[in-house]
């Protein structure tokens, strides 16, 4: 028997076990709907996961019966003990197919069809009571089956128990006034499978090979685990004192009897996410086969583990929301042709952790959910006004599908369709503390992500210590170690007092745990001895957290932190360690926040009165001075690196200054016809590379490293100056980096580049390059726009799905991923914006690549070569999509 | 008749007394209810929570639970000497186990409801607030704490 077919014995008989016990309750208070709603979706899955199996006789009793139930919940059939038992009388008959089945492998031969019309005569309120009051009737035609030899051996016995019981209770035997039709339609064989009553051999046996354990049960002895290792490393200290006793030896043992024990429990809470998928490619692929569709199902991270209960209660949410992506979302070949998409859907799984939670997404690239259906089923149900939903926008009025009874197929299919699910999904997931969020776009998919506390997760941390504390880094925020010390090739520098980190083409701003939890010691001891720099990234940002001491990794049960310590925002948990110490799990995200504060309380940056908008819009500017003495900055990104050269090592080439720089001569450009070349002494030289080229930028001094927000004034009209802000306080011009660096090459900008903006008037950019993004950002925010970026063409779709509308969108050509091309087409096949203003952005501005540039959507086609009047030309097409004006035709 | 008078004596008895873990912090003797009490231990590890409240020495393992350390002396406004020697009285508090660091642990002691007396009005104000009447006993004060206001501390921002 396959392992599918065992867990759906075995999980089926526990629904069926449930089913009983709600049923019962059910009979007793009929008006409660959640009772019943519980009832139907166990009924549902049973019958889903049948046609999933191709098992035709379960699904068709299930069906029958979920047909009776709906009437219930529609409130069109009165709930009668008569029709309780008749239902029951279903479960019954599953059960006892499911217990052959738990022998042979495969479902029984049997007819259903007189459970089956009593069924639907009930559904269609014709079942006379009494038929239905009378669940027992078959018994009457029991005697000629038990002659049967063609039958199965289990239902041999069965029936022999029946016999022993009929003899016992005569009154069973009597025979009711069962459907006529039906009971013609009865051939001996069929009636002995009908006449089987649930049984000891009907409890699959499949039931038994696992077993249930309250997590209480689980929890009770983790914590009697952790008291056991406590009194192991106790008796071992005791041990080394005392060298050379014959308690060694136990001790060992006993020792690693431990590890395994405590190996054991952890283990036995934690699954991989994978096993709740494992079912998933074969429902796919034979929902696919059902509906003659093409599907392919992606599934990213199946590795990530989860708390065993919160596996529980997601797995079936997340079976049905790959069911109706498979059977609503992905459409027909023909459709999808149609359509200009690849014949095959692709459903996409992802886990992930990020940020201290558990992340799934389920995504996938079919039609995209109904709003005109939606908002027709929401009027049509009284869920909403004409008028609300006319205020409401396609996002609000998608989340209906998550109203109870809600569903918006056009036909009930035998998988979904009958408004079991986006309810019950949200339900369960809502129970354990997460989130399930949905986006739609007409055309190109649906997406769901639903986040999941990482509170009952486990996770793999890196140990680190500062001032002889240790502390837990969740890996997952560690990108890089980096050894530091005055010898090694990286070291940690000071701009003004922020600590920095020259590391490879970046520099990297550092934040010091020791300094950042007041656990400070002498600061220049500190400096002299060997750090590391944890690299951590949260979102986009990059910081380098400086340690003392970096241990192993060690898996760890988070736990949440005491309600008097939650205001402290350094921490995302803590643990206790295999040794039995607690230590305190640091949240890379809270440190990044509380660093900024920090330089802010430093007093050089002013107000960051939001600090969740600080986050979005802060940049770091290198603030360094010129001959005139005035402050100038560049955004921290843009730099690769600080250096301080020999003036005796800088040459003068042909009307050029260059020097030779690792292994390469570097040209240097004066800030400004003012710079004095020093013949003795140093030079300080800004370092910016992209692309494998690097150019100098020769200032006087480098001053400070600031964060601020990137409020740019106004724009300038002189050369190399993008505008003016206010940067801590004071006004400082923003260099145009572009500018210098076309001083320096000319053809810098072929390098392929992605950038996207967007902004008050909001602006997309989408390009690869960072250097480009960094480059063409600033220029757009110095014209008020207001400037989202994205690294390829996927990542823009996704973004334009996630936010406000865009008025324009900037794109390069060429891209990973998804190209400019493809995107563009992508973009233009969605209805809503087919009117946005694209335009493309390429070191390749040909004859064809802006023919090709134009067919795929694009109405303009810029050139990145042209970096003098790159910004004008921006502007211009930027100024006319802000006005909406006809587009310019010439490139 | 009589076994009835004697049972409703004693419960007459039981319900004008209360018990009370006494321990000692600079000096004074502090009570808290008995029931409020769930366990009293010497801390060998207790693991600093840096940049959390003056008030929390750190954090322990007790028994595979993490518990949070309140340093009394602190809590109670009083200067922190150094290091210091101390024992643990673990209380609970809406379902999560703090643990109070003192100097020292006393007796049980079980003490007459009506024996019970209002703080004195020259009590300092912030012990005036965590204290629930005092007791004489033994010829020393014995101020009770309210362990739900003791636990309401503000984390710092």
């Amino acid at each position: 028997m396959d392992d599918l077919l065992q867990e759906f014995l075995t999980e089926t008989n526990e629904s069926l076990a449930t089913l009983d016990v709600e049923l019962v309750r059910f009979e007793r208070e009929p008006r409660d709907a959640k009772i019943l709603g519980n009832i139907f979706r166990l009924m549902h899955t049973i019958k889903g996961t049948c046609g999933f199996l191709g098992l035709p006789r379960l699904e068709s009793v299930a069906h029958a019966g979920e047909n009776v139930l709906g009437k219930f919940r529609d409130g069109e059939l009165e709930v009668t003990p008569g029709a309780v038992t008749l239902i029951l009388k279903a479960i019954d008959r599953i059960r006892q197919i499911l217990g052959a089945m738990e022998q042979t492998g495969a479902e029984p031969e049997g007819d259903d069809s007189a459970l089956k019309a009593e069924l639907n005569a009930m559904a269609a309120g014709e079942a006379a009571p009494q038929a239905a009051a009378e669940p027992e009737a078959q018994p009457a035609f029991q005697s000629p089956s038990l002659d049967d030899e063609g039958g199965f051996p289990v239902a041999a016995e069965l029936l022999a128990e029946i016999a022993e019981a009929l003899d016992k209770d005569p009154s069973l035997a009597t025979p009711a006034p069962a459907v006529p039709e039906a009971k013609k339609a009865e051939t001996p064989k069929a009636a002995v499978a009908e006449a089987a009553p649930p049984s000891a051999a009907g409890e699959s046996s499949a039931a038994q090979s696992s077993i249930r354990v309250n997590v209480d049960v689980i929890e009770n002895l983790m914590t009697l685990i952790s008291e056991l290792v406590l009194t192991r490393n106790q008796l071992l200290q005791l041990q080394r004192v005392q060298k050379g006793n014959e308690f060694k030896v136990p001790l060992q043992r006993l020792s690693h009897i431990t590890s395994d024990l405590q190996d054991g429990v952890t283990r036995m809470r934690m699954q991989p996410i994978g096993n709740a998928w494992a079912k998933l490619p074969r429902i796919v692929r034979d929902l696919a086969v059902e509906t003659k569709k093409r599907i392919e199902l992606v599934m990213l991270g199946a590795d990530t583990e989860l708390d065993r209960q919160v596996l529980e209660i997601i797995k079936d949410p997340l079976t049905h929301m790959v069911r109706n992506s498979a059977d609503h979302g992905i459409e027909s070949v023909a459709d999808r042709l149609a359509a200009g998409k690849p014949e095959a859907g692709t459903i996409t799984l992802k886990a992930y952790h990020e940020s201290g939670h558990i992340f799934i997404r389920i995504s996938d690239d079919g039609k995209g959910l109904n709003v005109e259906a939606i908002r027709r089923k929401a009027i049509a149900s009284g869920l909403v006004t004409e008028p609300e939903l006319a205020t409401m926008s396609e996002q609000q009025i998608i989340q209906f599908i998550f109203r109870a009874g809600f569903s918006t197929a056009e036909k009930v299919t035998s998988v979904s369709g009958r408004g079991v699910g986006m309810d019950v999904v949200r339900t369960n997931i809502e129970r354990i503390g997460g989130a399930i969020e949905m986006s739609s776009v007409a055309g190109q998919g649906t997406t769901f992500l639903i986040k999941i506390p990482l509170t009952l997760a486990i996770v793999s941390a890196l140990i680190v210590e500062a001032s002889g504390q240790r502390f837990a880094i969740p890996q997952i925020n560690v990108t890089e170690l980096v050894g530091v010390s005055d010898r090694s090739e990286v070291s940690i520098q000071r701009i003004n007092t922020a600590p920095v980190l020259r590391l490879r083409d970046r520099l990297l701003p550092l934040v010091s745990l020791r300094g950042l939890l007041n656990v400070a010691e002498d600061e220049e001891k500190a400096a002299r001895t060997t750090n590391y720099v944890v690299v951590a990234q949260v979102g986009s940002a990059k910081f380098g957290i400086i340690v003392d001491r970096v241990f192993d990794t060690e898996e760890i049960v988070v736990k949440p932190v005491a309600p008097i310590l939650r205001g402290t925002p350094f921490y995302a948990g803590n643990t206790i360690l295999g040794d039995g110490s607690v230590i305190l799990i640091l949240d890379p995200n809270g440190i990044a926040q509380a660093a900024k504060q920090q330089t802010a309380d430093d007093g050089r940056a002013d107000v960051h009165a939001n600090a969740q908008d600080a986050i979005k819009d802060e940049t770091s500017f290198l603030l360094f001075s010129t001959r005139g003495n005035e402050l100038k900055a560049v955004p921290l990104e843009l730099v690769a690196r600080l250096e301080d050269l020999d003036a005796t090592s800088i040459e003068h080439v042909g009307g050029r200054h260059v020097v030779q720089y690792r292994d390469h001569l570097m040209p240097l450009v004066p800030f400004d016809d003012l710079h004095e070349w020093p013949t003795s002494g140093k030079q300080a030289v800004l370092v910016f590379s992209d692309h494998g080229r690097s150019m100098g930028l020769a200032v006087d001094e480098v001053v400070d490293i600031v964060r601020d927000r990137m409020a740019i004034e106004l724009s300038s009209e002189r050369t190399g100056v993008l505008g003016s802000a206010i940067i801590a306080g004071k006004a400082t011009d923003i260099v145009n980096i572009g500018h210098y660096l076309t001083l320096a090459f000319s053809n810098w900008f072929d390098g392929a580049i992605e950038a996207q903006f967007t902004a008050q008037r909001r602006a997309l950019v989408v390009d690869d390059s960072a250097f480009f993004r960094n480059l063409i950002v600033p220029q757009l925010r110095a014209a008020k726009w207001n400037v989202t970026s994205a690294v390829n063409g996927a990542d823009a779709l996704r973004i334009m799905e996630a936010e406000k509308p865009f008025d324009i969108v900037i794109s390069d050509i060429e891209m990973p991923e998804m190209g400019g091309l493809d995107f563009a087409q992508a973009v233009r096949r969605d209805s809503r914006f087919q009117a946005l203003p694209m335009i493309a952005l390429s070191s390749h501005a040909n004859a064809d690549d802006v023919e090709q540039g134009r067919a795929a959507g694009f109405n303009d086609y810029l050139s990145k070569a042209d970096q003098p009047r790159l910004a004008e030309n921006l502007a211009r097409a930027m100024e006319a999509a802000s006005h909406g004006r006809q587009w310019r035709n010439a490139s | 008749m009589l076994q009835t008078a004697q049972t409703a004596a004693v419960a007459r008895h039981e319900a004008s007394t209360q018990s009370f873990v006494t321990f000692e912090v600079a000096g004074q003797l502090f009570g808290v209810p008995v029931m409020k009490v769930q366990d009293i231990l010497t801390p060998d590890a207790i693991a600093p929570v840096p940049g959390g409240p003056a008030e929390v020495r750190g954090l322990i393992n007790l028994r595979g639970r993490i518990v949070t350390v309140i340093d009394l002396r602190k809590r109670l406004g009083l200067r922190y000497e150094g290091e210091r020697k101390g024992m643990c009285v673990t209380v609970e508090n809406e379902g999560e186990s703090y643990t109070l660091f003192v100097d020292g642990v006393g007796d049980v002691v079980t003490l007459q409801s009506d024996a019970r007396e209002d703080s004195p009005t020259t009590l300092d104000p912030l012990w005036k607030e965590l204290s629930d009447g005092v007791f004489r006993v033994d010829g020393r004060l014995l101020l009770i704490l309210d362990v739900g206001r003791l636990l309401a501390i503000r984390s710092k921002q």
